[in-house]
């Protein structure tokens, strides 16, 4: 069966250990992990991971249901990439030297809608939101400057057809 | 309502007790009605072996020699009783020495409860003296786990954990204790856990699924069931006993399986798989409606997927949404317990039979038993051979015995000829396939029947994987019956070499002590016999022995189990020879 990219919601405990739990079930079949997000949703204590990979279709929903199947997930989804709007994020530090023209810094970041965040006397700080393709096009405009440092984010994703994930958090955490 | 509101109140009023981490442990498994523990001390357990030290009235623990050994005590327990079993074992080595009957647990869906100390929980992380992860380490085996190192985690926790073990598709689950959490003291209440949020054992029934399989199952022309472990854990019997004679649908049984019906049933076609019977193996690709139940598909039991019951619509009732397409796409997948599903569907159903369609099978069946029965248990000439050793044992205890068995041709054999008639009858490493299983796992069940022969069937190999539980059986003077198929070789390998590397016995054959004096000098009765004539004598006696009692039987030395699958191949490419 054909490859392709998948992400999965999890909703889970506060739990330590439970990433590891979770990166089993992946290594167990030799899956990549192309990213992985961790932080607290909306529900104070509740965890929302998202996890980029790519599988068949099969194996992508056995592993969701796997994950869904740990004692302290509340809730895995699967989704494909058309049913989710998804962002990263992506911080450049660049050498204030390399930007004498201040010209140019604007055009380079209205060109990507990138935004300056920190302007310090020998680097300032670019950050820009969106897809890989995008943080990367701008790293790759960054390249004649002098780049310092680069780091990029996992995926954070929002459901487009779910309506109801949110409340099902809710729900989560209600039924108490 | 009323009495959950009641309970509420009586919860309410317990009154704590002020008692150490290790005593408040003890207390939940009393609580939790536990009788019998197996075990092995070590440095950062005992606290918990002294505070069990006062509760030997309430506590029945059995010291064993290994702690593979606890593990399968505890499976052997679980498994006759339907309870939880439960071990404990030191940090370190005694952890790690767990990790392989939890292993098999996870498989087998055997509901485990095992407790490990821990080093002080100031010392973790520090590679301290008999410091091992065993949370990491035993993570992909357990169905949860849990490091306590507060004494007022203890009571919940171990709510949770029986509570885990027990409900929905029941597995094995550890609680690793620090040392320190073992001497604090805390406030003990003890209140059983109800349920998880996180955690939905018991799936709801879909009513129109229910309806969809009902529909094929009707309009079926070769409907044909298998059926699993699922089916005892849920306690379903009954339900299929009754749905298979009111559909009239013949059925076969996975390894775990057997039990669930009677052998001699008239629709039972006997057992799936690798070496099971040939009719239900071939038929499985010629049915048009395959219902699946409390199983998973194993790959013992499908041989190649890609040619598995492809002339079927497959409806797999399974407690375990995770098993559900997992290895067999479904066309009704049912979510549910095998036992209420069976009973929703009941009324659903048309009663039929197949009149047809069952002689089909009956024709296999006749070829099964000229080809390879007859001469598995009739034997005329050469050797004592493993069938007829099984097929006497089934009749000398009426079909009635539990039954223990190791891991190889042995295991194959003893499950294809013994007649299971009751449940709680059919005990052996399944999805694991654990040579050294069956002793230790014997004296579990024994101790969890006291009232019914248990008899281990063993094979020379796997009994010197874990014979040393000779000497817990000798101490606790424990009657279990023990019968060596010994044919100097790692059989089940042997016969692998023989088929498929050109009869290449790579390190496979065996040189073996004495084992009748190895039993004597443990105090066990034995007796060793290499005749056809002695064997029954032989195995009555030992039956009739009060107490642990070892056969040692030399049987055929290069005999093959079949019909086989061969791996890789249908189902219905089984060889008869
Ligand atoms: C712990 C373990 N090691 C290795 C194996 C692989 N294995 C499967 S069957 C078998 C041979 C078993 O020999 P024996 O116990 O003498 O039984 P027999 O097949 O001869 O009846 C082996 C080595 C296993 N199942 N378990």
């Amino acid at each position: 069966m054909e490859k392709r990219r998948f992400t999965i919601s999890v909703f889970s405990e506060d739990r330590i250990g439970l990433l590891h739990s979770i990166t089993i079930i992946f290594t167990r079949r030799k899956l990549s992990i192309e990213s992985i997000n961790s932080s607290e949703s909306e529900r104070k204590g509740i965890y929302r991971y998202t996890i980029v990979f790519s599988s068949d279709y099969n194996m992508a929903r056995n592993v969701t249901k796997q994950i869904d199947k740990l004692i302290d997930v509340l809730r895995a989804f699967l989704h494909e990439e058309e049913q989710i709007i998804h962002r990263e994020i992506a911080l450049y530090k660049v050498a204030t030297s390399s930007f004498y023209n201040g010209n140019e810094v604007e055009q380079l970041l209205r060109k990507h809608s990138a935004n300056i965040i920190r302007i310090e006397q020998d680097y300032l700080v670019i950050e820009k939101t969106g897809w890989k393709k995008e943080t990367q096009a701008l790293l790759k405009d960054l390249e004649p400057y002098n780049l310092l440092e680069f780091a990029r984010s996992a995926r954070v994703v929002v459901t487009k057809r779910w309506k109801r994930l949110h409340k099902n958090v809710l729900e989560l955490e209600q039924e108490h | 309502m009323e009495t959950l509101v009641l309970k509420k109140k009586k919860n309410n009023a317990k009154t704590p007790v002020r008692l150490s981490g290790a005593e408040a442990l003890i207390r939940c498994l009393v609580e939790e009605g536990a009788d019998t523990l197996f075990g092995y001390p070590g440095g950062a357990i005992m606290p918990i072996y002294d505070a069990l030290y006062d509760y030997g009235d309430r506590l029945n623990h059995i010291l064993v020699r290994h702690e593979q050994g606890a593990t399968h005590a505890a499976q052997g327990y679980a498994r006759a009783t339907g309870k939880t079993g439960i071990c404990f074992a030191t940090s370190g080595p005694g952890a790690t020495n767990l990790i392989t009957g939890i292993a098999d647990a996870f498989l087998d869906s055997t509901p485990l409860l095992c407790i490990t100390g821990q080093v002080i929980s100031g010392l973790l992380g520090t590679d301290a003296f008999q410091e091992t992860d065993v949370i990491s380490i035993s993570k992909p085996v357990t169905k949860w786990n849990f490091q306590i190192t507060r004494a007022d985690e203890i009571a919940p926790t171990m709510a949770r954990a029986f509570y885990i073990a027990r409900s929905g598709r029941p597995g094995p689950v550890l609680i690793d204790v620090t040392k320190d959490a073992q001497l604090e003291e805390c406030d003990f209440v003890y209140n059983k856990c109800r349920s998880i949020r996180s955690y939905k054992p018991v799936p709801v029934i879909e009513e129109v699924k229910l309806k969809e399989a009902a529909t094929l199952i009707n309009q079926a022309k070769k409907p044909f069931m298998v059926f699993g472990q699922g089916i005892l854990l849920s306690g379903a019997k009954k339900e299929l006993k009754l749905f298979i004679e009111k559909s009239g649908i013949p059925a076969g049984a996975t390894l775990l399986g057997l039990s669930a019906l009677d052998s001699d049933h008239p629709l039972h076609m006997g057992m799936l798989g690798m070496h099971g019977n040939y009719a239900p193996n071939v038929k499985t690709n010629d049915c048009d409606v395959l219902i699946a139940v409390g199983m998973r598909f194993d790959d013992r039991v499908t041989g190649n997927v890609k040619s598995y019951a492809k002339n079927a619509k497959v409806i797999h009732i399974e407690i375990d949404d995770a098993e559900i397409d997992k290895i067999i796409k479904t066309d009704v997948a049912i979510h549910a317990d095998a036992k209420e599903a069976l009973t929703k569907l009941l009324p659903l159903i048309k009663a039929k039979t197949y009149p047809e369609w069952v002689a089909e099978f009956e024709v296999c069946k006749k070829i099964e038993n000229e080809k390879i029965i007859r001469k598995d248990i009739y034997p005329e000439s050469g050797k004592i051979r493993m069938g007829e050793v099984v097929n006497l044992i089934s009749e000398i205890t009426d079909d009635n015995a539990v039954i223990v068995s190791d891991v190889g041709q042995h295991q194959m054999v003893t499950e294809r000829y013994y007649r299971y008639s009751t449940t709680n009858s059919n005990i052996t490493s399944g999805g694991l396939g654990t040579m050294g299983f069956a002793l230790p796992a014997s004296i579990g069940a024994k101790i969890g029947q006291p009232h019914r022969q248990v008899v281990a069937i063993i094979g020379d190999g796997g009994f010197q994987m874990t014979l040393q539980e000779l000497g817990t059986i000798f101490q606790y003077k424990i009657p279990v019956k023990i019968i060596i198929l010994n044919n100097n070789f790692l059989g089940m390998v042997r016969q692998w070499q023989q088929m498929f590397f050109t009869k290449r016995y790579s390190f496979t054959e065996l040189v073996n002590p004495e084992f009748s004096k190895v039993a004597e000098s443990f105090g066990i009765t034995s007796q060793k016999i290499s005749e056809r004539e002695d064997l029954k004598a032989a195995l009555n006696e030992m039956m009739e022995h009060e107490g642990p009692y070892l056969l040692d039987i030399i049987v055929e030395k290069e005999e093959n189990v079949f019909p086989m699958v061969p791996s890789g191949a249908s189902v219905s490419d089984i060889r008869l020879e």
